[in-house]
């Protein structure tokens, strides 16, 4: 096989094909791994990656949008940019829901389409798409490459893009003819955009004004977001917490910057998040934002969300600041870097009283709520029994990736989480499908730790065909199916807001076991409370991918629960 | 809050594709954009966007977070009228024959201080700049003789006080930027 070598990062000039740069391209950024499904307007890149094929590993998923999840897993579990590769026309369009989530949940990836020649471009030629035009609104940033000497360039600012400041999708579309045309080749990163400012300058007044809010607040609450992990400012961020003292809370897609069971941690914020932090949010007097964007699943009702508090927004893009909940002090700028300057301005603290508040309010959601979700005596499974099961196999060491409903929320709550980046889940788009390629890209890249897949009988089924992608490439995930035999969450809603009118709710199932077999994958189904823990034993034991179905009970609702529109501290437990 | 006019300008790199940015965050949020133009601007090499829309301050406020965010956007401000010098500029085409017939012609024209263009037989082009409201009363009076075409361009506008962006390229000089030869 003939290879160039050109892997450094500034390279001499030399002549190559548009194909070749692309992957001399990917191979300076450090890019090792990508994921793709090949066709036309895409097999001159293709057929580069054969003859690279021992650098740069490709792997085939079984749909562009498993593509593009496999690389967000990829890049949730890694801190690296994710990269998928898509022919035009449907393979470019399939794409689009995991860029969407990328967007939404701030996800480096760069996605590199095929496109038809130059010559064609608005001519409906075969597979033929305006991608450009149809991902405008759901990528950071995209360009159409239309000749072979562009590439270098672009894809540079691609990648400079997707991974600076708040990082994102960004969609490359490459012509045929640019794939196959030739160009002096020469890379280097790129450093700067002048119309860019990816990461603002923390200013001394912002933390000066923080910091004589947090020092005089007597109820002070943190919410942190993946903003911590994304500006990888875990340690810092619990140095902040520990030596302020203050109740620290989590958005789903925070979870995991601090471990679960560190003893400022008073758990889940939102819809349905813990008791504690929903109802003491409207009695703080000073709410801390972190890294997080006050998600409407989050404040529930904005009307009444914390309008006793004052608020310190800590965060990367001024666009969130004030946008849903006004900050009376922003402090913009990378958290790690802000953190850690107001270290020394704050002022240690206890608050013994006021945790004392999230106990007694814990104390009341246990017994009403987790004590049965996690250990129920009678009645069918619950989904909590089986992420209890999970932790105590996986010590709280495992990366969980979840789907979207019930099982996600219950996956959040419950899920023991030691090491940061281990909690991969659709938070903002909500993508049903997202868990099963996910947890492949998030085995890839972290293939010394255990990934276990938590998904819902429905989502499942939305992206089952990557079951292939798992027993070609061999990926050691586990996949935990929780099937209730409904769409659980709207079945939820039914139940509650629409008079148990059960609309298309309701999943005639196949049989999981034997199709995960049929794709040569272990796999195991338990319908009883006393086969669990050795079913889990089993699975966590294996060393190759596994599949174990739990047929949960039907119809269990997950509290605690804020009704849609309603106010955080009117959270349900029944 | 109540809803005002608001100019939006928008200070560019010239990018295909950017209208497409900008217009779908109005799109998002229901917005009408009321005119728009885009030309080249005080400073080489960046473009900027006037856009005119009904919103309220706390919406605009919002909207210009989000068209900051594009990468391609070097700055986004806006303005009330109050705080801008802004003009509109529209053409009338008009049978010739009307500008001899019909004297009241000509005494519109002269009024409305609108210029005339070109003449020949057929017709004669009118061009009027200024006010939307100055734009409207011509257009209104020369209605009744016959308007063969009339467009009006979008707004354009420059502020009162001064606009900090040259200030804020001089510290971003182009030539920082990745350049590929």
């Amino acid at each position: 096989m003939e290879t160039k070598t050109i892997t450094q990062t500034t390279t001499k000039k030399q002549t190559i094909t548009g194909s070749e740069a692309i992957i001399h391209c990917l191979l300076a950024e450090g890019v090792n791994l990508i994921y793709g499904y090949p066709g036309g307007a895409i097999m001159p890149m293709y057929d580069e990656l054969y003859k690279f094929q021992d650098k740069l590993q490709h792997v085939l998923t079984r749909h562009e949008q498993g593509a593009t999840h496999a690389a967000q897993g990829y890049a949730r579990a890694t801190g690296k940019v994710g990269v998928a590769v898509a022919t035009s026309g449907p393979g470019a369009t399939n794409l689009i829901t995991g860029i969407a989530d990328a967007q939404i949940d701030s996800t480096p990836m760069v996605c590199i389409t095929g496109q038809v020649a130059s010559h064609l471009l608005g001519s409906d030629a075969f597979q033929e798409t305006d991608i450009i035009g149809i991902s405008t609104p759901v990528t950071k940033w995209n360009y159409q490459v239309t000749k072979a000497s562009e590439i270098p360039e672009v894809l540079a600012k691609a990648f400079y893009i997707a991974r600076s400041g708040r990082p994102g999708p960004v969609l490359i579309d490459i012509t045929k003819d640019a794939q196959f045309g030739e160009l002096d080749y020469e890379y280097q990163p790129c450093t700067h955009i002048r119309s860019y400012t990816p990461t603002p300058e923390v200013q001394e007044e912002a933390l000066d004004a923080a910091a004589v809010l947090i020092n005089a607040a007597k109820k002070p609450m943190i919410v942190w977001g993946q903003g911590v992990i994304l500006g990888e400012a875990e340690e810092t961020f619990k140095t902040f917490v520990e030596k302020t003292g203050i109740p620290a809370a989590w958005t789903i897609l925070g979870v995991s910057a601090l471990e679960t069971d560190h003893p400022l941690n008073v758990g889940m914020v939102g819809m349905h998040g813990n008791y504690a932090p929903n109802i003491l949010t409207n009695e703080c007097d000073l709410l801390i934002a972190i890294g997080m964007r006050f998600d409407d699943r989050v404040t529930g009702s904005l009307d009444t969300y914390a309008t006793q508090a004052k608020v310190i927004h800590f965060e990367i893009d001024p666009a969130e600041v004030n946008k849903n909940v006004y900050a009376d002090v922003a402090v913009l700028g990378d958290c790690k870097e802000s953190l850690s300057k107001i270290l020394s301005k704050v002022t240690p603290n206890a608050h013994t009283e006021w945790h004392q508040r999230f106990k007694d309010l814990y104390k009341i959601e246990y017994d009403k709520i987790i004590q049965h979700d996690l250990t129920p005596t009678k009645g069918g499974l619950t989904m909590g029994e089986v992420l209890d099961g999970i932790n105590k196999e996986t010590k709280g060491d495992a990366i969980i990736v979840s789907d979207v409903g019930q099982h996600q929320m219950i996956a959040c709550r419950y899920a023991k989480f030691n090491t940061t980046k281990s909690n991969i889940t659709s938070g903002g788009l909500g993508t049903m499908g997202f868990a099963l390629p996910a947890a492949i890209g998030a085995k890839m890249g972290k293939p010394e730790r255990e990934v276990v897949a938590i998904i819902g009988d429905g989502g499942y089924q939305m992206t089952i065909q990557e079951l292939g992608t798992i027993f070609q490439s061999k990926v050691p995930v586990k996949i935990v199916v929780l099937n209730n035999e409904f769409l659980g969450m709207v079945r939820q809603w039914q139940q509650l807001f629409f008079d148990k009118r059960y609309a298309s709710t309701e999943m005639i199932n196949p049989d999981f076991v034997a199709i995960a077999k049929g794709y040569h994958i272990q796999a195991q189904k338990v319908t009883k409370r006393e086969e669990l823990a050795g079913a889990i034993k089993e699975m966590i034991a294996c060393p190759d991918s596994y599949f174990l179905e739990v047929c949960v009970e039907k119809e269990d609702n997950v509290f605690p629960m804020i009704p849609s529109g309603a106010s955080v501290s009117d959270i349900r437990l029944e | 809050m109540e809803k005002k006019t608001y100019t939006v300008s928008i200070y560019t790199e010239n990018n295909i594709g950017l209208l497409n940015r900008i217009s779908a965050i109005f799109q998002r949020r229901h917005i009408n954009v009321e005119s728009l133009s885009a030309s080249e601007s005080e400073i080489d090499d960046v473009f900027r966007w006037t856009l005119v829309v009904q919103v309220t301050e706390a919406q605009i406020k919002k909207i210009i977070g989000q068209i900051e965010r594009q990468i391609e956007v070097i700055k986004a401000y806006y303005h009330t009228d109050e705080e801008t010098i802004f003009t509109e500029s529209a053409l009338f085409k008009i049978k010739s024959d009307l500008l001899f017939e019909e004297r009241q012609i000509q005494n519109i024209i002269k009024e409305s201080h609108a210029r005339i263009v070109t003449v020949n037989k057929q017709f004669f082009v009118l061009e009027k700049s200024g006010m939307r409201a100055e734009i409207e009363l011509l257009h209104r009076e020369l209605k009744p003789f016959g308007i063969m075409q009339f467009v009006r361009s979008g707004r354009i506008a420059v502020t009162k006080s001064e606009m900090p962006i040259s200030q804020l390229l001089g510290s971003l000089t182009k030539e920082e930027e990745y350049a590929f030869s």
